[in-house]
């Protein structure tokens, strides 16, 4: 008899845990073996003594961490099975970031996929979501409330490049999650026809560089220097978003400060974070995409974590799915958004 | 819609008014009449069509999502209209969206059962800003930070005129403003400035800052009793009379018997400002009575005649805007003062009192009296600078209202429900109650006695959300029983009898005014107590 998921892959306090397999899945406190689905602070910590990911992740985390990222790192592609003690498993891209995989875990004919974070929609900056058929389906779910419908992106970059007109003296900043966001956003912006230098603050530098190395063009980028504050009238600077409210971005001359999040959907939200231009461009799934992926896996069960569970689970039930939240810590759902 | 929408949202996240004044004159450059005229009414409250409870809302979307959705929706994003436009199901081809100018004619004309399905087409015609601000612009809150004055202003900026000019031609106005328009646009000469029965913009006060006394004159105010009714603004013309809440919207209908008894005693031609109040029936004089007894009429829409007979309404003044045709706005309030009473004394009506001076010299003596007030009807002082002409808006300084001192009770927590909006993670909203002998005659039993969402800093909430997490004892959905182990000074503005409570006593307004962390929860007030505070 197949054994079920339930029976082999479990929660604990430092993270999900495969048994047959030896290894957690993006554990949150340093383990001996870990499966790391994307190189978001929060699911890929330092310190393992061995760490298995998609090469785009590996080189993630060296950027991060260098020489500390993990006793042993081991690259794996996507769609290429590979046996972990009893347990075989695939990685296949999830859409989220660069590297971003789901984790197909296939044990005694039992076949769990872990999502990691995804959206659905294209991204230029990575490999488009798939899905893949499977017994029990463990979904993220942070933007699991139907009111999270995040409007095409194009629209979004259109109220960027709109604002741009209307004060053409005034610098834009931009708040981006230095992962992912970045580069997606610069990517946006150049396939709307933007080709004009995009500013850099410092700490969004190296990541980009190394999405450039991997094959991503992102056109002309510059360092913003704020003493330079007259070549930074009228332009976009992109930021971390802990920079756009602070001192940083205030020594800029009158900017029109902007965020793109997924959270921007909520005007309350967007209006406590100080932000004259909500974009609502999100890496995760919103409702709709979370909704039609447990459609499009159509997988019996369903575990929810990461985020709004309760949601979910009631939308996974009205389609005829058992579903229950998968309690796990140390996820921050700011991370990557 | 969409350019309405867009400007409304572009307002919400412009803090500035250099912003705020741009995209509105933006706006008034590109849109077309009729739409631009309506944005403005709709900016300045001075729409009036048949508007959309929430709870009809509620019902539509109610038909479209899972209720359940629906509710953890509304508690995260803890506003009605903007949880509707976000969760309203996409249409998967959508009619044209319909003109601002085409939904408020519409809106105009509809009978109130037409409403319904009006709204649900539209909804499904739109994308979520555009939903968004319909929303709000038929449950008739806009709340984008834009005041009436600053609405004028950017019509002066977009029209090149002086600001004065737009307020002098504007209580003659009516939306759409076409002929504002044509002026400002060269196109016709300034309207003609004519008197009526429309809204004038109410001026309003700003809380009393006590410390602020020392740096005002005592001889440059005039004080009345600030009455625990609702501001009105009566605005007659022949036969035509009618009762303007604060945001404008015309309640005479409501108050038929008042309305009626004014008409009888003979044409009046006046705009008159002042308190909407009850009368206590048990007295020949026009006497408050509790604002609970007022509540029971503003609460409905049509009024029977039992209702009006049990609570007979009157109206208190306290300024006049308008005697005849003649504006006395820009007079000094002890003129217009004096012209209200002479206004009255020469032409009196039944239902019709004049709201007294408060003698005072110094503000010590007016303190006094301000804490020795506590009958029926009276909140507090309003003091009002003696050179202050009548302005629309919230100007500083002019006016101020100074809130007689609470009441506080010492009450149990018993109940707490998580927040909204920004505090949807938090559990905010607290439910509290006194003791009380059990009927058995067995000891003392706790029973609610109200509900307080505010009073404390946001550290205090998450001490108190901490404490609440680690003494649950009981869940139901969204709310956390908890035990009895947590005291809470509340303040409230008084204390009324209620059906609704177990406790037979409900507080109005009340707030969290301190955490007794160290109070044991037996020393906590009993119902009784509360019970003393409702006035006889
Ligand atoms: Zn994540
Ligand atoms: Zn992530």
């Amino acid at each position: 008899m197949t054994p079920h998921p339930e029976t082999w892959l479990t929660p604990r306090p430092e993270g999900l845990w495969c048994a047959p397999g030896g290894f957690h899945i993006d554990p949150t406190r340093p383990v001996g073996r870990a499966l790391i689905t994307h190189g978001h602070g929060d699911h890929a910590r330092s310190g393992h003594d061995a760490a298995l990911a998609t090469p785009g992740t590996i080189a993630i985390m060296r950027a991060r961490y260098g020489q500390d990222a993990a006793g042993s790192l081991q690259p794996q592609g996507y769609g290429a099975p590979i046996r972990v003690g009893e347990v075989d498993v695939t990685f296949v891209p999830a859409g989220h970031v660069l590297g971003s995989a789901q984790v197909r875990l296939a044990y005694r004919g039992s076949v769990a996929v872990v999502s990691g974070d995804y959206k659905r929609r294209p991204d230029p900056t990575c490999a488009p979501f798939e899905p893949v058929p499977c017994d029990v389906f463990v979904t993220e779910a942070t933007f699991g409330l139907p009111v999270f419908r995040h409007p095409p992106d194009g629209e979004e970059v259109g109220k960027l490049l709109h604002s741009l007109e209307v004060f053409p003296e005034r610098s834009h900043v931009v708040g981006v999650y230095a992962l992912g966001k970045c580069q997606r956003v610069i990517a946006l912006l150049r396939r709307a026809g933007y080709d004009r230098p995009i500013y850099l603050h410092g700490a969004l530098q190296e990541l980009c560089d190394l999405y450039v190395r991997l094959g991503v063009d992102l056109g002309d980028l510059r360092p913003a220097t704020v003493a330079d504050k007259a070549a930074l009238k009228g332009q976009v600077v992109l930021a971390p978003p802990s920079a756009i409210a602070d001192r940083w971005a205030r020594r800029l001359e009158d900017p029109v400060v902007a965020l793109a999040s997924g959270w921007m959907r909520v005007r309350q939200r967007a209006k406590q974070r100080g932000v004259e231009l909500p974009l609502v461009i999100s890496d995760h799934a919103d409702w709709d995409e979370l909704t039609r992926t447990l459609a499009d896996v159509d997988a019996p069960e369903v575990w929810v974590t990461h985020g709004r569970e309760e949601a979910l689970i009631r939308a996974a039930t009205l389609q005829g799915r058992r579903a229950r939240a998968l309690s796990l810590v140390g996820f921050d759902e700011e991370e990557g958004e | 819609m969409k350019p309405f929408a867009r400007l409304l949202d572009a307002l919400i996240f412009t803090p500035a008014r250099n912003g705020k004044l741009a995209l509105i004159e933006d706006y008034l450059r590109h849109a077309p009449d009729p739409d631009r005229g309506y944005a403005i009414a709709a900016l300045t409250g001075d729409l009036s069509f048949a508007r959309a409870k929430p709870a009809l809302i509620r019902g539509l979307v109610e038909e479209r999502v899972d209720a359940e959705l629906f509710r953890w929706s509304y508690d995260y994003v803890g506003d009605l209209a903007e949880t509707v436009a976000l969760i309203w199901p996409e249409a998967d081809s959508r009619a044209d969206a319909p003109h601002l100018s085409a939904v408020v004619e519409r809106l105009h004309r509809a009978g109130r059962s037409e409403v319904p399905a009006l709204l649900a087409g539209w909804l499904d015609a739109l994308d979520s800003t555009g939903r968004w601000a319909l929303l709000k612009l038929i449950t008739g809150g806009l709340r984008v930070g834009v005041s009436a004055g600053l609405v004028r202003t950017a019509l002066a900026g977009f029209g090149k005129v002086e600001a004065a000019a737009i307020e002098e031609v504007w209580h003659g106005l009516a939306p759409p403003y076409r002929d504002l328009f044509a002026w400002l646009e060269g196109r016709a000469p300034m309207p003609a400035v004519t008197a009526g029965t429309g809204f004038r913009p109410m001026m309003l006060a700003h809380p009393l800052d006590e410390a602020d006394l020392a740096t005002l004159d005592p001889r440059a105010f005039r004080a009345e009793w600030k009455w625990d009714g609702a501001r009105v603004q009566l605005a007659a013309s022949g036969g035509a009379i009618r009762l303007y809440s604060r945001t404008g919207d015309d309640i005479g209908p409501a108050f038929p018997d008042l309305v009626a008894a004014l008409a009888e005693a003979g044409p009046l031609h006046a705009v008159a400002d002042g308190e909407l109040l009850v009368a206590r029936t048990d007295r020949d004089d026009l006497a408050p009575a509790p604002f609970a007894e007022l509540q029971q009429r503003l609460n409905r829409k049509s009024v029977t005649a039992k209702m009006a007979s049990e609570r007979p309404a009157f109206l208190r003044l306290y300024d006049l805007l308008f005697e005849g045709a003649e504006d006395l706005r820009g007079l000094a309030f002890g003129v217009r003062r004096t012209r209200l009473e002479s206004w009255i004394a020469r032409d009196p009506r039944p239902r019709i009192d004049l709201s007294p001076l408060v003698a005072f010299d110094t503000w010590e003596e007016l303190a006094a009296l301000r804490a020795k007030a506590r009958e029926d009807g009276i909140e507090g002082l309003m003091l009002k600078r003696a050179d202050s002409p009548y302005v629309a808006g919230r100007p500083r300084g002019p006016w101020f209202k100074w809130k007689r001192g609470p009441l506080t009770v010492d009450a149990v927590l018993m109940y707490a429900q998580r927040g909204h909006g920004k505090r949807s993670s938090f559990y905010s909203d607290y439910t509290f109650g006194c003791w009380r002998p059990r009927t058995d005659g067995e000891g003392r039993e706790l029973v609610p006695v109200g509900k307080a969402y505010f009073g404390f800093t946001d550290a205090e909430l998450v001490e108190l959300d901490r404490w609440v997490r680690n003494h649950t004892v009981n869940r139901f959905g969204p709310v956390r029983e908890v035990e009895a182990g947590l005291v809470l000074e509340v303040a409230c503005d008084s204390v009324q009898r209620s059906t609704r409570h177990k406790s037979g006593v409900a507080m109005r307004f009340p707030r969290v005014s301190r955490i007794r962390w160290d109070k044991p929860v037996e020393e906590a007030d009993e119902v009784a107590t509360l019970e003393r505070a409702i006035p006889a």
